[in-house]
């Protein structure tokens, strides 16, 4: 299949390229939530981010959540943003950051005005907004402003063998015109980390993801109260015949194909090394993780699942693949791309990959996803400790 | 013939089912990706789609190699034909 070289995004003033063009009503922390659902409700067409916290954070949690708000803010398939949080100090900073991009930014802060009269206020500017960004227009990008993050969800026998390796066809397709890529999922290594570690492109690089496994799987036998059988596989793992994290580990691998990760990031940080896979250090937790990796600026997202995941996030468009025949037969309404043929052998995995191919720039050029046409706007900020 | 389960790797000491269930005593074709080859096997077990099969006796504390990899240990042995699944295998990890 020849590839085309580019896709219908929308330009952005930083010069990266979107393939929505939502304007958001972001809360700086959850009291802030009502606010902001207010004005989302109040101005059509904008979307409101609630989500679990930003109060009383300290350290390295609290930078991951400014780093993640900002981020969000930034990616390139949001327009514009209205801030709104309870005090004016973390909103100007989250405003700040997002106004680097050179896109439309207004902060709200809710004391010594109150919801109501901070709705007022905000929904004008919201309005302004939206209004303003209904007036782009899709413009011819090249496919290297492809930004794609992966990510595999209620996994079983069939991902490892079938839709994982999809993904990683499309990679090897696509990591050569240019694209940058992104795979995470620090504990659904656990088990093939060694493999996983050789896979980088750099001495450095693999150092740096032998570190942050280390790290992390040193937090496990930490807080442990026996081991992680009751969640990793988890029951639906286990259902679809995943057995050990093993084997999780090495059919999740199967997602990034041959290609080697120049870097690896933290939670939520935008990669600055080019083109080119990324390994990013996040949860395996379908929301968190793709939040983290939509806050890094990723603008397309691919998601294997097996027995069913339905996982959305309300800024990167998800799309799901599945080479299961029972998931397609009892939850199509999810399935943006059935490669179930690969297990029937009527196609292989070359032809799976084109499939997956056509998919990712139909959604590209604006066709909705399942998870978006059924209303899935999973945002989940992570968090890494308890709050002061 | 229809190819009933799937192999990785040549080294694989288990395969998994890819049509909705097999039967005991059923005589099933296995593919084996890495090389292409077909093998046969007879199923002792009722295993449903994505559940693995045991393609040789494995006795405990035996190694279950998958993608040609180690993905965990035999808890309880296990004869060629049978379910390998959290009843009988049990991971390195944690």
């Amino acid at each position: 299949m020849e590839i085309p070289k580019s896709f219908l995004g929308y330009k952005r003033e930083n010069g990266r390229a979107g393939t929505r063009n939502h304007v958001i009503i972001l809360p700086v922390d959850d009291i802030s939530n009502a606010c902001a659902e207010a004005v989302a409700n109040n101005i059509k067409g904008t979307i409101a981010l609630p989500h679990s916290y930003g109060r009383l954070q300290f350290g390295a949690d609290l930078e991951l959540h400014f780093r993640t708000m900002i981020g969000t803010g930034c990616n390139p398939n949001v327009a514009a943003v209205i801030v709104i949080g309870i005090e004016p100090k973390w909103t100007k900073k989250i405003v700040d950051g997002i106004a680097k991009t050179g896109k439309p930014v207004e902060g709200f802060h809710i004391e010594r005005t109150g919801d109501i009269g901070t709705t007022m206020k905000a929904s004008k500017k919201a309005q302004e907004f939206v209004m303003w960004a209904s007036e782009k227009q899709r413009e011819e990008c090249p496919l290297s402003d492809l930004w794609i993050s992966v990510k595999c969800g209620e996994s079983d026998t069939t991902s490892g063998l079938a839709s994982n390796p999809t993904v990683g066809n499309l990679m090897d397709k696509l990591e050569p015109l240019g694209v940058h890529l992104c795979f995470g999922e620090t504990s659904e290594l656990t088990g093939a980390e060694k493999i996983c570690a050789t896979r980088g492109a750099t001495k450095e690089a693999s150092d740096k993801f032998l570190k942050t496994w280390n790290a992390y799987n040193d937090f496990i036998l930490k807080e442990a109260t026996d081991d992680l059988s009751e969640s990793q596989p988890t029951a639906g793992n286990i259902a679809g015949g995943l057995t050990t994290i093993e084997e999780k580990a090495f059919g999740n691998f199967q997602k990034i194909g041959n290609c080697k990760f120049i870097d690896v990031l933290e939670p939520a940080e935008e990669p600055t090394k080019g083109k080119g896979l990324y390994f990013m250090d996040t949860s395996s937790a379908a929301a968190e993780c793709v939040t983290l990796q939509a806050a890094a600026g990723f603008n397309i997202h691919l998601f294997p699942t097996g027995q069913g995941n339905i996982v959305g996030n309300p800024i990167e468009p998800v799309i799901k693949l599945t080479a299961n025949p029972l998931t397609v037969k009892s939850m199509g309404e999810h399935i943006d791309c059935d490669v179930s043929k690969i297990l029937s052998r009527e196609m292989n995995l070359s032809e799976g990959g084109d499939e997956l191919i056509k998919t990712t720039l139909r959604v590209a050029n604006g066709r909705l996803t399942c998870a978006e046409a059924l209303g899935h706007k999973e945002f989940v900020m992570t968090k890494l400790y308890r709050s002061a | 013939m229809a190819t009933d389960i799937i192999i990785h790797d040549k080294k694989d000491n288990v395969g998994v089912v890819v049509i909705e269930k097999i039967t005991p005593k059923q005589d099933c074709s296995c593919w084996i990706m890495e090389d292409d080859s077909t093998v046969k096997i007879q199923s002792l077990d009722e295993i449903p789609l994505g559940h693995k099969i045991a393609m040789t006796d494995l006795n405990e504390g035996d190694t279950i190699l998958k993608y040609g990899h180690d993905i965990g240990k035999v808890v309880k042995s296990t004869k060629k034909g049978e379910h390998v699944h959290v009843h009988n295998v049990k991971t390195k990890k944690w």
